[in-house]
């Protein structure tokens, strides 16, 4: 009997030895005993895929497609509209282009609502290079990014706001194109933001309203 | 006097052992298997492709979670990043650097780096993002403190009872939404989590689901 319970001692002491205990942490793949339909045969996004010669489960749209955004005509129990998303036709609000220039106003509409979506959006995905004030000065120049565009210096505010959107959809010099991680919309909201960023930088303190001027700092 | 007991009684109480014995070694690897980390997945860190440092880019860079993880207020998925998102810092930035060897390999062929999946629920869960992000759970509640972990730690069990802990208290983790992806949030000096929380679901009108058709369909 003895025999048994060292034996049963010796085989527990070995199994979790070998697979360890609450709280390890290491790289083998979890193991399920049972699979419990717990991985069915399907696509999950951006997984792999045997079938594509990529490899990919998720298809690139062939190039020159154009989302189809809803039918041309919206008809809504009589008031008929255009849908401006049709086919992103409309070159003002998709490509910040009015004919061959730049529109100079933002499309759309101005409001608080935007300029707080412009500032969140603008610390997310600007702030890192142009720092959060806009000049130049974000943490990546601490580990080498150089030539960043102080955004809010005068010469920056003699471009449009087309001229901007398209800056940040399609890259300039060394920054990349933005249009992957922020939407049309966001875009333009940044743009709002970048010049209430401009006008902050001339402000002054009578700029402000006078029940929060006490809370002026020097 | 009869015996109490037949012949065969011996041969009973010698099942009866047998049987005590075993069933408690099937409970004790039960426990053992259902708490192990290979069945939990709490602990699993997989070695990536490229040596990704969370610690590194949301920790010390303070770079948010969005700036990668664009998918999470829209989708379901928070979505990896594509290569382009790496490049956009790496062109410059060690632009030479070994570690960041695979990453401009990606860039220059087209195609994807195959990170290993950290995090998952079973197929039959469906859990979506972009729901719980915008009304406030924030990232840290599910994925533990990314911003110190130099390499990616499954930190939570993501068991249907851990959610359901949170589905029937969602008070004990809603934080602001515009504050879920920030790592070192606290409710405000006066009230307690559960106080704000509790002015948190009543403004946002929440009810967490415990049917379900709420994650399984």
């Amino acid at each position: 009997m003895r025999w048994v319970f060292l034996g049963i001692a010796l085989l527990t002491s070995i199994v979790v030895s070998i697979l360890g205990t609450r709280g390890t942490v290491n790289g083998r793949r979890p193991l399920m005993l049972f699979p419990d339909m717990n991985a069915q045969p399907r696509y999950d996004p951006q997984g792999p895929s045997a079938f594509f010669a990529d490899g990919r489960v998720m298809r690139t749209p062939p190039s020159g497609t154009v989302p189809f955004g809803g039918s041309d005509y919206e008809c809504d129990a009589g008031s008929p509209r255009q849908n401006p998303d049709f086919l992103q036709a409309d070159d003002a609000y998709y490509r910040g282009k009015q004919g061959a220039s730049w529109v100079s106003k933002n499309p759309v509409k101005l409001d608080i609502e935007l300029l707080r979506r412009g500032r969140e959006r603008y610390d997310i995905h600007c702030a890192v290079c142009h720092g959060a004030t806009g000049t130049g000065a974000g943490v990546m120049t601490k580990f080498g990014m150089v030539g960043v565009a102080s955004i809010t210096d005068d010469l920056h505010k003699l471009m449009s706001d087309g001229e901007y959107f398209n800056v940040i959809t399609n890259g300039k010099g060394r920054m990349m194109p933005y249009a992957p991680q922020v939407s049309v919309r966001d875009r333009w909201a940044i743009v709002a933001y970048i010049r209430a960023l401009m006008r902050s930088q001339s402000g002054r303190p009578s700029d402000i309203p006078e029940a929060l001027r006490g809370e002026l700092k020097r | 006097m009869p015996l109490v007991f037949t012949k065969t009684a011996d041969i009973v109480l010698g099942r009866i052992v047998v049987g005590c014995v075993l069933s408690a070694g099937l409970i004790v690897s039960g426990l053992y298997y259902y708490g192990h980390p290979l069945y939990t997945r709490v602990g699993y860190a997989p070695i990536q492709p490229v040596r990704f440092s969370h610690e590194q880019h949301a920790g010390r860079l303070g770079m948010s979670c969005l700036y990668c993880h664009t998918g999470v207020e829209q989708s379901s998925t928070a979505k990896i990043p594509p290569t382009q998102t790496c490049m956009n810092c790496h062109q410059a930035i060690k632009a030479t650097s070994v570690q960041l060897e695979t990453v401009r390999a990606s860039w220059t062929s087209g195609a994807a780096i195959p990170w290993e999946r950290v995090h998952r629920t079973p197929d039959y869960v469906y859990f979506n993002h972009a729901v719980h992000v915008r009304r406030g759970i924030g990232c840290v509640s599910c994925h533990g403190k990314v911003n110190e972990m130099p390499v990616v730690v499954h930190d939570k069990p993501l068991s249907m009872g851990w959610c359901l802990d949170c589905h029937r208290h969602p008070e004990e983790y809603l934080r602001p939404p515009d504050e879920a992806t920030n790592f070192h949030w606290q409710p405000p000096e006066a009230r307690t989590q559960i106080e704000e929380g509790r002015i948190l679901q009543a403004k946002s009108r929440i009810k967490a689901t415990e049917s379900c058709t709420g994650c399984h369909r």
